[in-house]
């Protein structure tokens, strides 16, 4: 199954790509993690690279950052090369586990970033402010939480101010309260314009917090488009309608729904334009209590994963 | 976008003072560390070195007293800069290295940081060591105080490119424990603990090429001008050479991008 829906966005296609992919392969030894990814992403754009374990959506990432070199294909951040990019600040990334020493503080690790990126004390103060750590400065990094090592995390790749960030599976492990504070701090950094991407296995994530999702399955680019696009494309919407006598055939005709159901009063018709079917229903017959509701992200993921079958190219 | 142009580099490829700073802060948090590299030795040479035989008995313009401080002192510098060098062992597993590839620090001036850091400590405890050595007994000529703590710090060197090549070599969280062991049998074959000539003709003969036997004779040469200098300088050479060339070897191999 392939599915893609390009959003619509072309008109701002003439600035330089902050990440572009083209036809990047990734093997170890016989297996092979990325099978042929091209992907380019915008200035200003949240991408979520959705997709199950195993997907190969951190071998992706670690190509973004000049940890991997791709075996086929060519990887660019701002037009550079990553380890480029990443030694000129343009793109830092919060990893998913690991990364720090337990020994240190918090306020320590933050300065010392500081001083590697050549940046002036007062930012690591800013970087930890905005982070929202502020006030466990003085704490061991041993003696942080999940929640609040992952913030340090973000404080760290706030520092060198990047045009691009990169969160890799940023929010494993942490409750449901960490999760929350941590978008939180995210969102509130993204909207001075900052290019976002995270990959992540929670769907709820990519649903609320990207403007576009890519589904990543088997090292492939499944679907991309916006979370809304990509729900429609992979399980379409359903229109519920108060609608005495309705015939099951005949609504099927005259609305294209692919699929409608009948349960005394109420009718489900389940289709892709749902826009569509609510004007018929309104305009053409005397149906009432409309609803229209969408299969959530995880039963699209479901059904875009669910396919065995290897997807056509 | 203006900021593009404005980014650049930082200098000496990210080595700085502040690093510097920072990293000593930590390493001297580590207890385990300061007992290892500064307590120890010190202890060491006031339990064998300040019997009233040793007081009374001269070496050179000195005691045997201050011999073995010198000896000790070789012992803590070793100890200090091989945990220093050992330290990119834990550093590797944590995946703290693998953070520091997503800054600018280029991976040599890493390495550079560890051996500075490494030198520190070791001068440290040497200081240590003849601070406490000044006032328990032990007697050298003015010359010998300067040169023998001098060389005594410089040829740790030796340890230092020694740490960092287990430390690349060995994942272990507790590199130390095992390279402790290892450094005090190394410290005995090179005659730290007990002169070579108390062993068998066949072992001293053996010792002589072990890596601690040529810091040792040599540190203590301005005292004793005693043994073949030509032979320790060879010894010290060779080792930091090995040393070097294995860690190296690792180390390019641990930042090889895949």
């Amino acid at each position: 199954m392939t599915l893609t829906a390009t959003p619509g966005t072309a008109a701002r296609g003439a600035a330089e790509p902050a990440v572009d992919l083209d036809g990047v392969v990734k093997r170890f030894g016989a297996v092979t993690a990325v099978d042929g990814i091209s992907l380019r992403i915008r200035p200003g754009e949240v991408v979520a690279l959705l997709g199950p374990n195993g997907a190969g959506k951190t071998t992706t990432v670690d190509m973004l950052l000049g940890l991997a070199q791709p075996t086929e294909g060519s990887v660019r951040v701002y037009g550079r090369k990553p380890h480029d990019a990443v030694a000129l600040g343009l793109v830092s990334a919060v990893m998913q586990t690991g990364g720090l020493l337990k020994d240190y503080t918090v306020e320590e690790t933050v300065r010392l970033t500081a001083v590697l990126f050549g940046k002036p004390p007062g930012s690591a103060d800013e970087a930890l402010d905005r982070a929202g750590i502020a006030d466990i400065g003085k704490r061991l990094v041993g003696k942080c939480s999940g929640g609040q090592q992952q913030r340090l995390r973000f404080a760290m790749a706030l520092l060198p101010d990047p045009e691009l960030l990169i969160l890799d599976e940023p929010t494993t492990g942490m409750d449901v309260g960490g999760r929350h504070d941590f978008w939180q701090a995210i969102r509130r950094d993204a909207q001075g314009g900052r290019t976002v991407i995270f990959a992540t296995h929670y769907l709820e994530e990519a649903d609320a917090y990207a403007d576009r999702v890519v589904f990543v399955r088997r090292g492939r680019i499944v679907a991309d488009g916006t979370a809304a696009e990509v729900k429609s494309l992979a399980s379409g919407r359903t229109v519920r309608a108060t609608l005495a006598g309705a015939v099951e055939a005949d609504l099927r005709d005259r609305t294209g729904a692919e699929k409608v159901e009948v349960r005394g009063d109420t009718v489900y018709l389940h289709g892709r334009d749902t826009d569509a079917i609510a004007r018929y229903l309104l305009n053409e017959t005397p149906a009432r209590d409309l609803e229209i509701t969408s299969r959530n992200l995880e039963e699209a993921f479901l059904t875009l994963t669910a396919d065995d079958t290897e997807p056509a190219k | 976008m203006t900021v593009l142009t404005e980014r650049s580099l930082p200098r000496f490829g990210g080595f700085s003072l502040g690093m510097i700073k920072l990293e000593l802060r930590r390493m001297m948090r580590n207890r385990r560390t300061v007992i290892f590299t500064l307590v120890m030795p010190a202890v060491f040479f006031l339990l064998f070195g300040t019997n009233a035989k040793t007081r009374h008995e001269t070496v050179g313009g000195g005691n045997v007293t201050g011999y073995i401080l010198v000896s000790m002192a070789v012992y803590g510098a070793m100890l200090a800069t091989t945990s220093g060098g050992a330290m990119v062992s834990i550093e590797r597993a944590a995946g703290w290295s693998r953070q520091l590839r997503l800054t600018p620090l280029k991976p040599v001036a890493y390495i550079a940081v560890k051996l500075v850091l490494a030198m520190i400590i070791g001068l440290v405890s040497v200081a240590v060591a003849f601070a406490v050595g000044s006032v328990s007994g032990a007697k050298l000529p003015a010359h010998a105080w300067i040169e023998c703590g001098l060389l005594a710090w410089v040829c740790a060197l030796v340890f230092a490119a020694f740490g960092l090549f287990m430390g690349y070599l060995l994942p272990s969280e507790n590199v130390m424990q095992i390279l402790g062991p290892v450094l005090a049998v190394l410290s005995f074959a090179g005659g730290l603990f007990a002169p070579l000539d108390t062993f068998g003709h066949t072992f001293a003969t053996i010792a002589k090429f072990t890596p601690v036997y040529g810091v040792g004779q040599l540190a203590r040469y301005p005292l004793t001008h005693d043994g073949n200098l030509w032979l320790a300088v060879a010894n010290v050479a060779a080792w930091t050479l090995i040393f070097s060339i294995g860690a190296m070897w690792r180390f390019r191999r641990d930042t090889a991008r895949v």
